[in-house]
């Protein structure tokens, strides 16, 4: 039996790497496409986006050697120092980050940029599955959540404070590793419905919901008196209190949204929820990005002949709106074939999460499954107007060195500790 | 469920969301799909054939193109410039140059602008060697009309910019773009412009173009526009217009073979050259405001007038074809006057009560022979109505009381009674040939415009027939128009037409005919001389005539407005015409001068005192 010793790609998992290179290519050619211009028709030229972006394709190949050679133990080992080093380093930015377009994201070394944030969903990712791991850890207790809240708290903050919301929305997503692990059902009820009256609340405006929500209260009480009387009796209080809570909420959404939310945050609900239209302005971006993708039709506009892309009606094509590229170059096939990609190599991740013997490799997995599912429905869940306008990029796809990086680290890293899974940790 | 599931059915249930999502924007029609060329992506551009050229007969360029060079700027592309140079070339000072520099930034910095319109030739010759140096500018020619021959503005039109009802009319056309509003310039509108060639540029979110649409695949190249030759003479045109100088009115000239307008005069006429360029409007609007010598009325095909003694060749001819007078017929003429029932009508024939035929009632004009003719016509039939259709049908063979259906941009229709038309003047048939006695000498009711008075001539040279008269001999490539080649028969038979004719001979022939003094030596002209009532000042000067006698060449009438009588004004210039047509010079340069500078213009100002003073009553 050949072991590690002789080969480090030996039990690797080759479906998960081909997924990833489908991506990878099918990207770039979409990211050529978007910045290509008449005058530069040569692949390799590296004062383009296209051909920078073949540099950081390229330079990821020595990044995936080297984690590929540490031990999967090292991984488990370091995590906490890693994700120190990661929070420091998102803290050092507030002395030494550059400002691009209002957010203090980067690390500028000449012309070449960093984004810590991009890796620091790794090394809490890292992390968690280190404290999860942990035999004395019990999610059922408050105690331990609150450790992996705070965990997930400091990197969240941090990018918050950049100011960089949309990617400090991608931790939301370790609630669903932490629910895998043990976490009770409630947090995620209790997420799900706080989602659905704060859409109702902003949709019908407050007071309609309150008294909607007061109606709702009313029969729940009459079912109760009728038919559940006993019931009724041991669970008044607690009836009561979440209807109050309830009615706090919506109270609080709508002193939120009016008064803490800026305009532009608004108007990206309002042109959501059809309560605005406006295709000039606050709504130029959506509108173009779904008049972009329903411009390709079934079969699309063909490879570098999407008009709208080759125009450049999209803002941000090569970075948050890449996807609008596959739509009209390619249509409705290549848009499926995409999203099929991406959620088989989804669904690989948790197959492969779920067959680790170690604990850590599992949450590890898991928690990558959670992140890039994240990134993915709200990338595309935006190009396609389904949800507001948060700028956050589409693994593999979008342009970035540092993205690219951060996603490809966080499946490597995935791969090394998989690789290990026939031994003994 | 096993909590490991949530993950899994949020990862399925999100691509089926998504799947749908895409199925509706990309498959199913929705509002978002655009359609592949009218996106807002890809402009299109138009490229402009150069129009058809116009010649005359012989020929001679009557319309063609000219250049003009506009200087277009696109702001964000200028690059520092040595501004004085710059300024000099073009002829205008430092603070022109900033204003319309800014202007055009203020317009768009990205879209190119016009910086300086319509600039001459030679302008252009220097600046184009120089053009390089002053990045961001550059030239674009236009096509504009340019006329030669100062002649026949009313046929040859002009072309002006395309009005949003046009534009609904005829999809074909674009806000800015030019197309012909008179003349032949409207009616041949869609041979001379030819079709404008199409090009697809894709542009990006700012508007600036970045190259063609899918390299040009859907592009279509221009066709550019045909030539025309009219059957103008143009010599002949501007020898009509001198003749009609300071007095209103038109001459229509006809080749009687074919049909062919030799000649189309409308006076008082204008240089073709004021609808040109920057100054058309300007110009325009003065003519249009005229409203007291409305130079942009063709007098020649819109101006209807009560046709006078020419008709009275057809009162003939149609008495002749009823059977109800023959050549030898005679009446007396007793004291100038015609009796019918206890009215009078005037007569000028001075023949003194001696018995007159056909002949001599022609030359004299004689009132009351034709008013005879005319009464024993209509009462040929059990009642009026009928005799009255009878002869209305004979008049209308020759072309009068309708649009003559040419080919040219207006014309009126005239009019010429029939039965019902009395009726309901006079119901229960309750009105004989006397009612109307005066539509007999071309008075009454009858309207014709000059072009219907000539088209009359021609059946009458002809002998029984004419063809459309139009103003386009051939064009490049492309029949003429089989209507124009097709002869029209009249309802008269030919034999009646010699003795009518030999009348009209006498006109210029005999010692007593009408236009004895327009007689040419030489050509045998046939002619008759018209004077029409004008209630509302001096009476109108009418001729209509044809030579030679036998295979005529040129039939022609002519009208001058307030020209007191027939002989007095239009039957000298119609014998000059035809003299200057038939053998390219005249021989009386008196009666020439005599027409070149007699002038009508006191009794047009008389007649506009006049009105003046029945408005300050």
């Amino acid at each position: 039996m050949r072991s590690r010793k002789t080969n480090i790609f030996y039990g690797i998992d080759w479906v998960l790497i081909l997924f990833y290179f489908m991506l990878v290519l099918f990207g770039w050619i979409n990211i050529y496409s978007a910045t290509i211009t008449e005058e530069q028709f040569d692949i390799i030229n590296f004062s383009t986006e296209y051909g920078k972006q073949l540099i950081w394709i390229g330079l990821s190949f020595p990044i995936i050697l080297l984690i590929l050679l540490f031990d999967a133990k090292f991984y488990e080992k370091y995590a906490s120092l890693i994700y120190l080093i990661c929070l420091i380093s998102l803290a050092g930015l507030f002395i030494f980050g550059k400002n691009i377009n209002g957010a203090t994201s980067w690390y500028n070394f000449g012309s070449f940029g960093l984004q810590p944030s991009e890796f620091a969903k790794a090394a809490t990712a890292l992390a968690i599955a280190k404290l999860v791991s942990d035999k004395q850890f019990n999610l059922k207790k408050i105690n331990t959540q609150l450790q992996a809240f705070l965990i997930l708290f400091f990197p969240a903050i941090l990018i918050t404070l950049q100011p960089d919301p949309g990617s400090a929305l991608v931790y939301t997503a370790f609630i669903f590793v932490l629910y895998r692990e043990g976490l009770p059902f409630y947090y995620i009820t209790v997420g799900f419905i706080t989602l659905i009256l704060f859409v109702i609340t902003l949709y019908f405006g407050f007071s309609y919901t309150l008294l909607g929500s007061f109606l709702l209260f009313v029969i729940i009480l009459f079912y109760f008196i009728f038919y559940r009387k006993r019931a009724l009796k041991k669970g008044w209080v607690k009836i009561l209190g979440i209807y109050f809570v309830a009615a706090f909420f919506i109270f609080s959404v709508d002193l939120v949204f009016n008064h803490v939310f800026e305009q532009r945050h608004r108007d990206r609900f309002n042109i959501l929820l059809g309560k605005t239209t406006d295709i000039k302005n606050i709504g130029y971006n959506t509108n173009q990005s779904v008049t972009t993708i329903a411009s390709g039709g079934l079969t699309g506009r063909g490879f570098l002949e999407g008009e709208r892309t080759q125009g450049n009606f999209v803002p941000e094509q090569q970075t948050d709106y890449i996807f609008t590229i596959v739509g009209e170059e390619w249509g409705f096939l290549g848009t499926t074939i995409v999203i099929l990609i991406f959620t088989l190599f989804l669904l690989r991740i948790i197959q492969i999460a779920e067959r680790q013997k170690s604990k850590f490799s599992r949450v590890y997995g898991y928690s990558i499954a959670a992140i890039f599912f994240t990134h993915y429905t709200i990338n595309i869940g935006m190009v396609l107007g389904l949800l507001p306008t948060i700028g956050i990029p589409l693994p593999f796809f979008s342009y970035g060195g540092s993205a690219l990086w951060g996603f490809t680290i966080l499946l490597f890293l995935l791969v090394r500790l998989d690789a290990n899974r026939s031994y003994e940790w | 469920m096993k909590r490991s599931g949530l993950l899994t059915f949020l990862i399925i249930f999100t691509a089926l969301i998504f799947i749908g999502r895409l199925f509706y924007l990309q498959v199913l029609n929705n509002s978002y799909a655009v359609p592949a060329l009218n996106s807002s992506a890809v402009k299109t551009t138009y490229d402009y054939p150069a129009r058809g050229y116009v010649y005359d007969r012989n020929g001679t360029l009557l319309v063609a193109n000219q250049l003009s060079y506009d200087i277009m700027v696109i702001p964000r592309e200028v690059k520092p410039l040595d501004t004085l140079e710059f300024c000099s070339l073009l002829k205008i000072t430092k603070e022109d140059f900033i204003r319309k520099l800014d202007k055009a930034t203020h317009y768009s910095t990205r879209i190119p602008s016009p910086f300086l319109i319509e600039l001459s030739k030679n302008d252009y010759a220097y600046l184009q060697e120089k053009m390089h140096k002053f990045k961001g500018f550059f030239i674009i020619k236009r096509s504009l009309r340019e006329y030669p021959i100062n002649a026949a503005p009313n046929v040859l039109g002009y072309i002006s910019e395309v009005n949003e009802s046009m534009i609904k009319k005829n999809p074909y056309y674009q806000l800015g773009e030019l197309i012909g509003t008179a003349g032949i310039e409207k009616t041949y509108e869609d041979i001379l412009r030819g079709t404008k060639g199409v090009k697809y540029i894709q542009r990006d979110r700012f508007n600036k173009e970045i190259g063609s649409y899918k390299n040009g695949i859907y592009d279509t190249l221009p066709v550019p526009g045909k030539d025309i030759t009219l059957t103008l003479d143009s010599k002949l045109q501007q020898y009509g217009e001198a003749l009609m100088v300071n007095k209103r009115g038109g001459i229509v000239a006809i080749e009687p073979s074919s049909g062919e307008i030799l000649a189309l005069v409308s006076t008082p006429t204008f240089d073709p050259n004021l609808m040109v360029g920057r100054e058309r409007s300007k110009n325009f609007t003065k003519l249009y405001l005229d409203t007291i010598s409305n130079p942009l009325l063709d007098r020649g095909l819109q101006g209807e007038y009560p046709p006078g003694s020419p008709f009275k060749v057809i009162t003939a001819l149609a008495a002749l074809q009823e059977n109800v007078i023959t050549p030898s017929t005679t009446i007396r003429c007793i004291n100038n006057k015609y009796h019918y029932g206890n009215r009078t009508m005037d007569c000028h024939c001075n023949t003194f009560g001696s018995p007159i035929e056909l002949n001599k009632a022609i030359y004299r004009s004689c009132n009351s022979y034709f008013a005879n003719a005319y009464k024993k016509a209509i009462e040929k039939y059990p009642t009026s109505t009928e005799g009255m259709d009878v002869w209305s049908n004979h008049v209308k063979s020759f072309g009068l009381g309708n649009y003559l259906n040419n080919d040219l941009s207006v014309g009126q229709k005239g009019l010429v009674p029939d039965g019902n038309f009395y009726n309901k003047w006079y119901p229960n048939n309750r009105w004989t040939a006397t009612y109307n006695i005066s539509n007999a000498i071309g008075q009454g009711e009858i309207l014709t415009t000059p072009i219907q008075l000539a088209n009359m001539t021609v059946a009458v040279a002809n002998r029984g027939f004419y063809f459309i008269p139009h103003i386009v001999k051939t064009i490049k490539d492309k029949e003429l128009n089989s209507k124009f080649t097709t002869p029209i028969n009249t309802t008269i038979n030919k034999e009646h037409f010699e003795p009518v004719i030999e009348g009209l001979f006498n006109v210029f022939e005999n010692p007593r005919g009408t236009a004895r003094g327009s007689k040419v030596s030489g050509i045998e002209i046939c002619g008759k001389t018209g004077t029409a009532e004008n209630p509302h000042g001096q009476d109108h000067s009418i001729f209509i005539a044809f030579a030679p006698k036998d295979n005529p060449k040129i039939a022609i009438a002519v009208f001058v407005e307030n020209g007191y009588w027939g002989s007095r004004w239009a039957g000298p210039i119609a014998s000059l015409m035809i003299e200057k047509y038939l053998n390219g010079a005249t021989t009386r340069p008196w009666v020439e001068q005599n027409m070149f500078n007699g002038s009508l213009q006191h009794e047009y100002e008389k007649e506009l005192l006049q009105e003046t003073i029945d408005i300050e009553k």
